[in-house]
Order: C-alpha cells, then structure tokens, then sequence
C-alpha cells in the first residue's frame, strides 16, 4: 500500500501556528534562567539595602562587634568576615595542596586501573551533603581537635577548616585534573623528543599550560567554601568574635545568616542586616565567578 | 640515577597526598557507615519520631525530603529540559545565549544561603506561599536549574547531525525533529542530569532552613502549604540543639547514613548510567 | 508524447556566506528517468541536490536565489511550505543515517509524521517500502532489531526504503554508494534501475563508470557551473565541451 500524494504545497497554517508557540514555549523557559538570576539579585537587594539607611556604613564595615540582639544592636560586619576568611583560608591550604597532587596524580601518573577507580570515588566523595560533614566535625573532629591540643573550645576555627577542606577537595582536584588533562599531547611529546625528563616535561610543559585553569580550580574552590553553610555551622562555634587563632570559636557570615533568620522578626533591622549579609556574599560569588571567567577567556588563544 | 629518585620521590609525595586525601574522605564515611549501620531497619525507616524526638524513627522527615525533592523536579524538569532545547536546537551563539550562560554560571556558584534567602523574599514573603512544602521546593528547583540544563543541553548537542538532516529530509518539521529524533537520543544525558541534581538538592539543608522545614511536624504533608521534616534538617537540629545527645546519637548516626546512601547511592546511579552508555552507544 | 519535466531549475544561485557555490544553473529534469550530476570535489554537485528539496537552507547563511519547479510549481516561492516538498522528494546521503532505533522504526518514520498513525496501515507501507528496496527479504524477520545491527549496504538501502516510504515523486541520491563495498553498490544500483520507473531519480556520483551504467542523462559541474547536459552516452562518447573531455578522460579529478 502505498501513501497518497501529498496534498498542494502550500503553507499549513494550523503547523506554523504550533511550530512558531513551541518556539515561543521553549524560548520563555530559557528567559526564566535569566529571570531568576535577576529576581535573585532583585530581591537580596530589596531586603537588605534599606539595612544601610538606619545603620551608618562605618558601623557596618569597620564595627568590630556583631552583636544584634544586644540592646543598642551592633551589625559590625567584621568580625564575621574575618571569621570567614580565616576559615576559608585555611581550609584553603589543605585543600589546594591535597587536590592539586590528587589531580596530577590522575593526569600524569595513575595507572588506568587507579584512575578508573580513583575518579569515581573521588566524584563520589563530593556527593556527600555538607550537613554530613558538619555533623562529622561536630561529634568527631572536635574531639581529635581536642584531644590533639588541648586547649580551647571543641567546636573552633580549626574544626571547621578540616571539614571544609575535605568537602572543597573533590572541586579542586576535579577541575585541576580536567586542566592537567587539556595540555595537548603533541606539546609534551615535543618535550619529551628533546630528552626532557618526566619531571622537567611536568614543570616545563604541563603546569605551565595548565596554570590558567588551576587557578581556576582554585578560585572555584575558594568561592564553594566561602559559601558553605551548614558545615562551618555545626563546627566552629559560632561566636561572632575577631581572632585569628584557628582554636577559637569564630562565625562565618553564612552561619550567622542561617542561625539568625530563625529569630528576627520580619521587616525588623536585624532581618535587613541578614539579607545584607546575603548581599556581601552574593557579590563575593559574583566577583569570584567573573574572574574565573575572565581568567578562562584570557586564556583562550584569539 | 638521580633523575629516577626524584621522580620515584615525587611520585611518592603525590601518592601519600591521595592517601591522605582518600583517607579524609573516606575516614568520614566510614565512622558514619559503622556507627550507623546497626540503627538502620525498617522500623527506624517507617516510625515516626518518639519521646520527644529521643526515640523511634525517622519515617516524616524521609517523606518530607522526598516530597521536597519531587515537587522541585515537577518545577525544574520542565524548564531547565525545555530551555536547554532553545539553547541547542533553535539558536546559536549570540548576545542571549551568552547571558543565558553566564546566568546559568552564576546560578550555580551562587552559595545555597543565598537561595534561602532568596526563597524566603520571594515565595514566602513577597508571593505569600510563607515557609512551605512549596516554597522550599520551589527554591530548590532554582538550585538545580544549572545543572539540568546544562546537561540535557550537553546531551542535545551530542546528538548526530546526520539524525537531524535524515528526518528533515524526510519532510518533518522543526519540532518533530526535536520531538522525535534529537529528545529522544538525548534522553540518558537528560536523565543522568535530573538524577544528579537530585542527589544535590536532597542534601541541601540551608534553603530549606529558612523556607519550608520544621523540626517536628505532628503528621505528614497534606497540603504545599504545609512546612516538612527533612532529612538534612533533621539531623542539624538533632545534632545541635538535642536536649540528650547521647540518648540521640544513634539517631543522628542514622539519619546521616540514610542520607548518604540516598545521595551518593543517586549520584552513583547516574554516573554508572553515564558510563553505560558511553559504552554501548552505537553511535 | 512531450511529458512535462518533472524538475525544471532556472538560474539557481546559491551562497554560503560571501561564497557564492552555484552560480546560476539552469537544468530540466525529465521524470521517471535517472539523471546523474558529476563533477570534481567542490564543484557544487552536492550543493544542486540539495537545493533541489530545500535542504540547503539547513546549513546557516546560506541564501538561494533563482527558481525550481517542480511539476510547474516554484518550491522556493514564497507561501510554498519547505516541509511539504520535502514530503513529495526523497533524500538519501552518502554516509548511510539509520536512526539507532528499529527497522520498522526507521521505516514508519516518514508516515508517522505524515500523521499515519494506524498500525495496520504502517505495517503495510512499512512492507512495501522494504519491498520496493529490495530489503524485505532479508529484514522481514528482524523488523524489531536496530538497524544498526544490519551491514553497510543493507543500512543504505534501508535508508532508500525509508525514503520510499512517504511515497515520493522524486528521490535524490548524493554519491550514495561511496561508502558501499561493489556487491553492495550493484545492488543500489539494480535497485534505481527499477525504481525508475516510478519515481524521477537525480543522482549525484563522483564515479564516472556508475553515471554510465546508471543513468539516461548526465550533468558535468565545475566550479558552480554546469558545464554540460546531455544523454549520458552522448556526454561520456561525444562531450562538446574541453573541460568536460578533460574530467573524463581523468586529467583532472
């Protein structure tokens, strides 16, 4: 049996009519993207700008105390910030090292058998939820912490790092590994057909190429765990004081967001300030995400 | 020689530094797996809490989570699925689809307070949903956005050309083509992206801190409107504020392995499903 | 008896972007015949088939000007509907693009999207596609199985069979059997010589000796131009043209 001819070539009116609304359909759905970005944007600043017209921009950038509920409220941002920084960073320095040799490791020395092995579990790994992490530094890392050095409050700065930087690992040894894995081959054979060694070919040839997107990695990294919440939460403390002794409590802005929005009331200061927090925050993503996208499109050969 | 030495050296740093790494990671999952195992049974699964939370299981909080979850897919899917289609299938590189990705970037550096945040001045407050099943599912969903749709636009892409000019050749028009030949092969990328996200979002404790969870809910769900027990919070609260801890402690070990295995066990599926298929993918 | 051709092309220019490809052909398809279009790499040959089902304006910045006719009707006038045409004239391409589902998938594809969705009815022009291409023999045991699973030659008439399915008018072949082993490329070729009677046939071959045994009148492109039109055993015995004598006789590939 065969089908019957087509019918005239003309335009069917009822099709372009559903072509041109499911175009419509999808292209509305890739808007939304863009939409929430902005709502987001909208909405942090909604909240929390008004915070500045009732607390002086001094008190809140170089006010040493964060003390809302106390009755003259003190919103000084930072010793917060410095709680934050002091926690990133350090989980930074076990993290960077650690991930980068996981990652080299992977790229230039693993048998196959270990890679295949390797990566999984090390993907795996970073699937486990931060609230994990943070229990596990609540009820075991804290008592390492103290039984290795005595001194001070169990739930510290310290704490919090160790944590963080196991959670920040996977992003940095992932993103590092894919940059180490991007060096074309023919630059190393290259190397190699010139008598380099291994490790002159490494040092030489593959870091430096590479270099763009560890520093990405890196900066990822830095950006995830500055942003981490429930695991600094559970861990370090939270005590909004200034220290840069890892084996005190301290606060992270992202804590204090998340144990504070329980108790304010809607409308008042203190909420403002919290989504104020948010803003800070939101603007150190930011700030970290464009330049980790201007150091890729830098990179790129034009 | 020396060339060799320092190169076994070298090979033996990094080596002690995976060791060191894996042992971290693996140390965590470990005392959690061994100190939590003996909790699990189905009784622990299907209970409710007990005795002012010292007892009984963890049945509301799983359902929550999984209420949570699902409802944020039924908001997710569809337009991270359906925008991911725009972007591969009816345009290409222009201003739009560059502030598309850098939307989608920023999105998903965004940390997960700052989506709490935002839930909260936007679905609890400004749209008057308050803290709900749907406010925490629908702040959820902005979180997984970037990552659905970059996969399924990933796997949209990866799909032959030859498939498209083969149907078009065959008088279809633009959405047939999509309907019925590109979505179609492009299904186990899209997929592997929703299990993925998933597997994030389960986790996720801050965003519904601040838009939909409850520590104790005296029955399950019945409305969006309802606020929820949820894994992630459940083992917070319990970890931090319980008025017995060493009573508690073989809960709180429960709860976090139930969460691993439900995280990690999602996120397992999809890469096994990934590696699967680039393995017998025809094509 | 005069018979209407079935494609008639007039001063067909197309462009990718600044380069102009074709560069105004003017060529009359007779119908129910085997019309073969050869010529050297680049000289356009796939370009002109491609523009003769509108498949062309696929490819981004592309722009075509000049007209088709088929059956007396301009395919690139303004109201005409690129998907009806494509429905009314076949395509299969040089690499063969099963799609990774089943034979009879591949098969009912066309008509489905026609709106067939009766499956007695696609059983039937499922069988008599597969007929018509000489497949249905070997393939009518193994209609749930992947196409993929069959060989080249066999996915390539498979692919003709998919085309058949919607019942065209014309089909268009471009170098169809380059990726074909002999045994296989013989059997595409028995299997045009039969369907010709049915359906006009343009094929596009870069083997001199395929336009031979094949078809009834032959094109030599160069360069976008279309050379010289003729019977193919006048064309290949008697070319009129320099260039075309040197293509055949191998001075230039």
């Amino acid at each position: 049996m065969r089908l019957k001819k087509p019918p005239a070539p003309r335009t069917s009116l009822s099709r372009t009519l559903v072509e041109r609304l499911a175009k419509s359909l999808f292209f509305l759905c890739s808007v939304i993207v863009i939409l929430v970005t902005l709502l987001i944007t909208l909405f942090l600043f909604r909240e929390g700008l008004p915070a500045l017209l009732h607390v002086p921009i001094w008190d809140i950038f170089a006010g040493t105390i964060w003390q809302p509920p106390a009755e003259v409220p003190k919103f000084g941002v930072l010793p917060l910030m410095v709680g934050s920084a002091v926690i990133t960073f350090t989980s930074l320095m076990f993290a960077t090292p650690l991930g980068l040799a996981v990652a080299l490791y992977l790229a230039e020395f693993s048998r196959s058998l270990e890679r295949e092995v390797l990566k999984p579990l090390v993907e795996l790994l970073a699937a486990v939820p931060s609230v994990v992490f943070g229990f596990f530094a609540l009820v075991v890392v804290s008592g390492w912490i103290h039984g290795l050095f005595g001194v001070g409050t169990r739930l510290n700065a310290l704490n919090g790092a160790v944590v963080l930087s196991l959670m920040v690992l996977p992003t940095i040894a992932s993103i590092s590994e894919d940059a180490l894995n991007s060096v074309p081959r023919d630059l190393k054979e290259a190397a190699y057909a010139l008598g380099s060694t291994r490790l002159q070919v490494l040092r030489g040839v593959v870091l430096p190429y590479a270099r763009r997107g560890i520093a990405v990695a890196v900066l990822l990294g830095f950006g995830r765990a500055i942003g981490e919440t429930m695991a600094v939460l559970m861990a370090t403390g939270n005590a909004a004081v200034m220290s840069l002794s890892l084996l005190t409590s301290m606060e992270t802005m992202t804590a204090a967001i998340a144990i504070e929005m329980g108790e304010v009331v809607f409308g008042s200061l203190h909420y403002q300030m919290l989504f104020f927090l948010g803003i800070l925050l939101f603007l150190i993503s930011s700030a970290v995400n464009i330049l980790a996208d201007h150091i890729i499109t830098r990179g790129r050969v034009a | 020689m020396k060339e060799r030495l320092r190169e076994s050296l070298v090979v033996l740093g990094l080596r002690s530094a995976v060791f060191v790494a894996l042992a971290g990671l693996l140390g965590v999952l470990f005392d959690i797996v061994s100190k939590g195992a003996g909790v699990l049974s189905w009784k622990f699964l299907t209970e409710p809490p007990m005795a002012g939370m010292t007892e009984g299981g963890i049945f509301p909080a799983i359902i929550g989570s999984v209420y949570l979850v699902t409802l944020s897919l039924v908001a997710s899917v569809p337009i991270g699925v359906l925008s991911a289609i725009y972007l591969a299938e009816y345009t290409k590189q222009s201003r739009f689809t560059r502030i598309v990705d850098v939307s989608i970037r920023n999105l998903a550096g965004t940390p997960s307070i700052v989506f709490g945040l935002f839930g909260l001045g936007l679905f609890v407050n400004f749209l008057g949903f308050r803290q709900s099943l749907l406010s925490g599912a629908l702040t959820l969903a902005c979180m997984s956005l970037p990552v659905i749709i970059t996969a399924s636009r990933e796997a949209l892409l990866t799909v032959p050309n030859e498939f498209r000019e083969a149907a078009y050749a065959l008088g279809a028009t633009k959405l047939q083509v999509v309907r019925r030949v590109v979505v179609p092969n492009a299904l186990a990328g899209i997929l592997t992206g929703i299990v993925l996200s998933s597997s994030r979002v389960i986790g996720e404790t801050a965003p519904i801190m601040l838009t939909a969870a409850a520590f104790y809910t005296p029955s399950l769900p019945s409305s969006f409107f309802d606020r929820v027990m949820a894994l992630p919070f459940h083992l917070f609260v319990m970890a931090t504020q319980s008025a017995n801890p060493l009573k508690t402690a073989p809960i709180q070990y429960g709860t976090a392995l139930v969460l691993i295995l439900i995280a990690v066990g999602l996120n397992a599926t999809a890469l096994f499903v990934r590696a699967r298929r680039r393995r017998i993918k025809a094509w | 008896m005069v018979m209407f051709p079935k494609i008639e092309v007039k001063e067909l220019r197309v462009s990718y972007g600044e380069k102009l490809v074709l560069k105004g052909i003017t060529l009359t398809i007779p119908r129910n015949e085997i019309t073969a279009i050869i010529g050297p790499s680049g000289c356009g040959k796939s370009t002109l088939i491609k523009a003769l089902n509108r498949m062309v304006e696929l490819v981004p910045e592309a722009k075509v000007g000049g007209q088709v006719f088929l059956d007396g009707e301009d395919i690139y006038a303004p109201d005409v509907d690129a998907v009806t045409i494509r429905r009314r004239i076949g395509m299969v391409f040089q690499k063969p693009n099963p799609f990774p589902s089943s034979i009879y998938h591949n098969v009912a594809f066309g008509p489905r999207i026609l709106g067939v969705n009766d499956r007695a009815k696609l059983d039937d022009v499922v069988q008599e596609s597969l007929v018509r291409a000489n497949l249905w023999d070997e393939t009518k045991d193994r209609l749930r199985e992947n196409a993929l699973s069959l060989s080249g030659g066999q996915q390539q008439r498979l692919c003709i069979a998919r085309a058949l399915a919607t019942n065209p008018e014309v089909l268009l072949l471009d170098e169809p059997a380059s990726a074909l082993d002999p045994i296989s490329t013989a059997k595409v070729e028995d299997l045009l010589r039969d369907l010709k009677r049915e359906v006009t046939i343009v094929l596009v071959t870069h083997n001199m000796q395929q336009a031979i045994r094949v078809s009834d009148r032959t094109g030599f492109m160069l360069l976008g131009e279309l050379v010289e039109f003729k019977p193919t055993s006048e064309l290949f015995d008697h070319p009129s043209d320099s260039r075309t004598e040197a293509y055949i006789t191998g001075k230039f590939g």
